[in-house]
């Protein structure tokens, strides 16, 4: 098994893409408002992955 | 506007509840949605694979205060929720101790999450098969 080294950044970028997949397939009932809804996750995933980041960074000091 | 079908009859969840656990999907491919359970199954595969490559710890079952408790057995049920999966790496002989590094504690963290996607695919498998949805 190959041993795989990702960054904080990469990391929560996989979590967040395979996240909003599933949540994106069960939510909704038509393929187009699933597509859409798997958008919306992942663009609020990346929102907050800045956001956390910037308040960890400046609250680190 | 996209014209919605109706919801399937009611049949018996269980099976497919089951199925869902054991093959992440498999309860979809039983109730003939085999798109969607495609789609899990690799989403809940793929979050499990860069688990172990990421070489994540497995939780094992432990109790004590409150907050091991909460950890330790919750992460056990998250990382058994992957059925085959966690099955087959624990026959592999898959054991990881618990190290420092960040990449090891996402490691960890997608294993348990490989489970608590499965356990969102098991419930949209029961809402499926006791028509609640289509």
């Amino acid at each position: 098994m190959p041993k795989m080294k990702l960054s904080h950044f990469e990391a929560s970028l996989l979590f967040a893409l395979l996240t909003s997949i599933v949540l994106g397939i069960i939510s909704k009932r038509t393929d187009r408002e699933r597509l859409r809804y798997a958008a919306y996750c992942f663009g609020y995933f990346v929102v907050a992955i800045f956001a956390l980041g910037w308040l960890m960074y400046l609250g680190h000091g | 506007m996209a014209e919605l079908k109706a919801a399937a009859p009611p049949r018996n969840w269980i099976p497919v509840v089951a199925l869902g656990w054991f093959i992440p999907g498999g309860g979809h491919f039983l109730l003939k949605r085999p798109g969607r359970g495609a789609i899990l199954a690799a989403c809940v595969a793929l979050m499990f694979l860069l688990g172990l490559m990421m070489r994540g710890a497995m939780f094992q079952w432990q109790t004590g205060d409150l907050l091991t408790t909460v950890i330790y057995c919750g992460g056990f049920i998250g990382d058994l929720m992957s059925g085959v999966l966690f099955l087959l790496a624990r026959a592999f002989g898959y054991e990881q101790p618990d190290m420092a590094g960040h990449v090891h504690d996402y490691g960890t963290k997608f294993l348990v999450a490989a489970g608590l996607l499965n356990i969102l695919a098991m419930v949209d498998a029961y809402e499926i098969a006791t028509g609640r949805k289509d």
